[in-house]
């Protein structure tokens, strides 16, 4: 194993945790603002993935479609809020696990019923295509640097948001005290629509980014979803900042896992068997880190203050 | 006047029973038809339909159900058309795992499986079954040939499958006739979308080819993410690989892609020619390999249909055997396991008018069976 391969397995790590940041992001706000747990989240991805690769090929700019999938994607997500959500949240988790699944149900039938069942194209924009050299002599694809470059500005920008806005001081009150704001005058179902919608846009950049790298079909958010829920649950559900060292943290260790594991069982079975119990356990990993991290610290890594 | 009528009505009935044997036949057809595999469903679906449609057969009535992807729902599905529908056959299942759940009991039941893409090892082998015939290849077949082909000027090859039961089956095929070293043997998640991973180790296992199964979405992913990679290691698979189901989505990432199959659109005989002219004239596009085979599957139980009854298991087994249909595949006839013998194919994706398709390139087998067929004691 060299030096340059090791560098390489990290910086897929970091761009796999990245991506799984803008899914988890949303997720984790969304539940930390309004105490929602939604599993649609995934269909939001799926909505922008669509809304990207069809506009796409209508205009011949990946750029478009990108503008295209945070505007479709916000709006989905604030039509289902006003339409479905808002009912949703005197209700417990059982009954908001039920109606989003059935959202999950709606979204990928519509889409189908739209686009039909064969994955649609996507591809990167010529700026991004190809690979660069990286210093060791490897070289690696332009465009996941592009997307660990994105991610990292949408942390920025969401920080900012968060600790530097009005918006953001709303959104942190609604976090601590859901009542009070409501009584302070602040409008409480505005500012859960907005949430929402944003929380959408950021699932349905992430599905337009990783789309283009990745297969565009009904269905292609739920894997992520499930993902991200270890994401969130790890980092502390409603922390922006334990999505973002939670998703690094399940993106580093899953390629790593899936790297090194084959390469240890090396040392004890022959290859076919290392092959399959290495990538059998690397594909437990992140699972066993999550049921470590929560032995340990059963409210995640940053549980936010107040809960 | 009278002896002539009499004649025309003998000639009238003979021909009208040399065209369709008058017994009823109900088909229940369970496969993909939503979820990540839908595509794959829906070319089986089309193509089986499109071959009873041909056949003009009306004692002939087909069901369909859609199985999700899910084993769980496939085995209730088959209790339902075998109990409420009174089904004959059965057919369509895409996945090995769902097949082996479904195929074994229906058989035990005295139902008809004809397989129209999924052929697990043990179907083939000890567990064969008067009853269950497949009008695909078994699993291995397609690995086998790039196994074979690969033999061919490359001497370290990286094999990657999905870690389940066909996976297995794939590096297993591929290795049964590729004699040169192995650089890695890599087992991925199913359903895995990201391969960066692997794809690393590609790029510094000093491999001078690649061999990978992955069928459907995880396929277009990897193509995708290895075109942007800057690797420059041929790659090749096993015709679902790049089938026509997935090209569009991969675009032009697969180009020069090697890969094997029992047919390509391109096949040069009337059968083949016809079968791609209606699908296109019915669906609008290209056939797939499932599609294909789906069309055979239905080519043989119409055919047997026209000649037994399926009330007679017997002898419409025997006929089913006999595999009287025009392939569009050319060479067809089922080995003593009731799986194909066929030719299997090197084909390479081009792009032919603005469409990605693949194009023959030599034959790598003749007659082709299956290494299981020895253990079938049928």
């Amino acid at each position: 194993m060299t030096i340059a391969l090791a560098l390489e397995q990290l910086l897929n790590g970091i761009q796999l945790g990245v991506m799984l940041f803008l899914m988890a992001a949303g997720l984790t706000l969304i539940f930390g603002v309004m105490g929602l747990i939604n599993l649609a989240h995934g269909s939001l991805y799926m909505v922008g993935a669509f809304a990207c690769a069809t506009v796409a090929a209508w205009t011949g700019s990946f750029w478009i479609g990108l503008v295209a999938s945070l505007i479709a994607a916000a709006a989905a997500g604030a039509i289902v809020e006003l339409v479905v959500i808002r009912r949703l949240y005197d209700r417990d988790h059982l009954d908001q696990v039920l109606a989003t699944f059935a959202l999950i149900l709606m979204f990928s039938e519509g889409t189908r019923w739209l686009f039909g069942s064969f994955p649609l194209y996507l591809d990167i924009p010529p700026l991004l295509q190809g690979a660069v050299a990286l210093p060791g002599g490897t070289e690696y694809p332009l465009y996941r640097l592009a997307i660990i470059a994105a991610g990292a500005l949408v942390a920025f920008g969401l920080y900012m948001l968060i600790s530097r806005t009005r918006l953001g001081m709303r959104i942190r009150a609604g976090e601590s005290d859901r009542e009070m704001i409501g009584a302070l005058g602040v409008d409480i179902r505005t500012l859960y629509t907005v949430v929402f919608a944003l929380g959408a846009a950021l699932a349905g950049f992430a599905g337009a980014m990783v789309g283009a790298i990745q297969s565009v079909q009904v269905g292609m958010g739920e894997p992520v979803l499930i993902l991200a829920f270890v994401v969130i649950v790890i980092g502390g559900i409603g922390s922006i900042k334990g999505a973002l060292l939670g998703a690094l943290l399940v993106g580093v260790t899953d390629t790593m896992g899936r790297f090194l594991l084959p390469k240890l069982m090396l040392l004890f079975v022959p290859p076919a068997q290392a092959g399959m119990i290495g990538g059998a356990i690397a594909s437990m990993l992140i699972y066993i880190v999550m049921a470590v991290i929560l032995a340990v610290k059963p409210r995640g890594l940053f549980p936010p203050a107040h809960a | 006047m009278k002896k002539m009528l009499a004649a025309a009505t003998l000639a009238l009935t003979l021909s009208a029973s040399g065209l369709a044997f008058a017994a009823p036949l109900k088909i229940g057809m369970i496969t993909t038809l939503s979820g990540g595999g839908a595509g794959l469903g829906i070319d089986t679906r089309d193509g089986f339909m499109l071959a009873i449609k041909n056949a003009g057969n009306k004692d002939i009535t087909v069901v369909t159900e859609d199985d999700a992807q899910k084993p769980e729902l496939a085995v209730q599905i088959a209790d339902k058309m075998i109990q409420s529908d009174k089904v004959d056959i059965l057919t369509g299942i895409v996945w090995s795992n769902l097949l082996m759940a479904v195929a074994p009991s229906a058989t035990a039941q005295g139902k008809f499986y004809v397989s129209t893409n999924a052929a697990p090892a043990q179907l083939a082998g000890a567990a064969c079954n008067k009853l269950y015939f497949n009008a695909a290849y078994q699993n291995d077949n397609l690995h086998e040939a790039m196994g074979q082909y690969a033999n061919k000027g490359y001497k370290k090859m990286f094999i990657l499958a999905p870690n389940y039961p066909a996976g297995k089956d794939s590096l297993t095929g591929f290795k049964r006739y590729y004699k040169g070293d192995l650089a890695a043997e890599v087992y991925t998640q199913v359903g895995q979308t990201d391969y960066a991973a692997e794809i690393a180790q590609m790029r510094a296992s000093g491999a001078d080819g690649i061999f990978v199964f992955l069928p459907g979405g995880m396929g277009i992913a990897f193509m995708k993410q290895f075109a942007q990679s800057g690797v420059k290691i041929p790659v090749m698979g096993p015709g679902f690989s790049f089938s026509q189901d997935v090209l569009p989505a991969i675009g032009d990432a697969a180009l020069g892609a090697k890969a094997s199959g029992q047919w390509a659109p391109d096949f040069d005989n009337a059968a083949s020619k016809k079968f791609v002219a209606d699908f296109q004239k019915e669906y609008n596009r290209l056939p797939s390999i499932y599609a294909l085979q789906a069309y055979d599957a239905a080519q043989l139980i119409t055919a047997a249909a026209s000649k037994a009854s399926v009330k007679d298991a017997a002898a419409f087994g025997a006929e089913l055997k006999k595999a009287d249909i025009k392939s569009p595949r050319g060479n067809f006839k089922f080995n003593t396991n009731q799986h194909p013998i066929q030719d299997i194919y090197l084909t390479e994706v081009v792009k032919n008018n603005g469409v990605l398709t693949n194009k023959t390139v030599e034959k790598i087998f003749s007659d082709h069976g299956d290494a299981y067929a020895k253990d079938c004691k049928l």
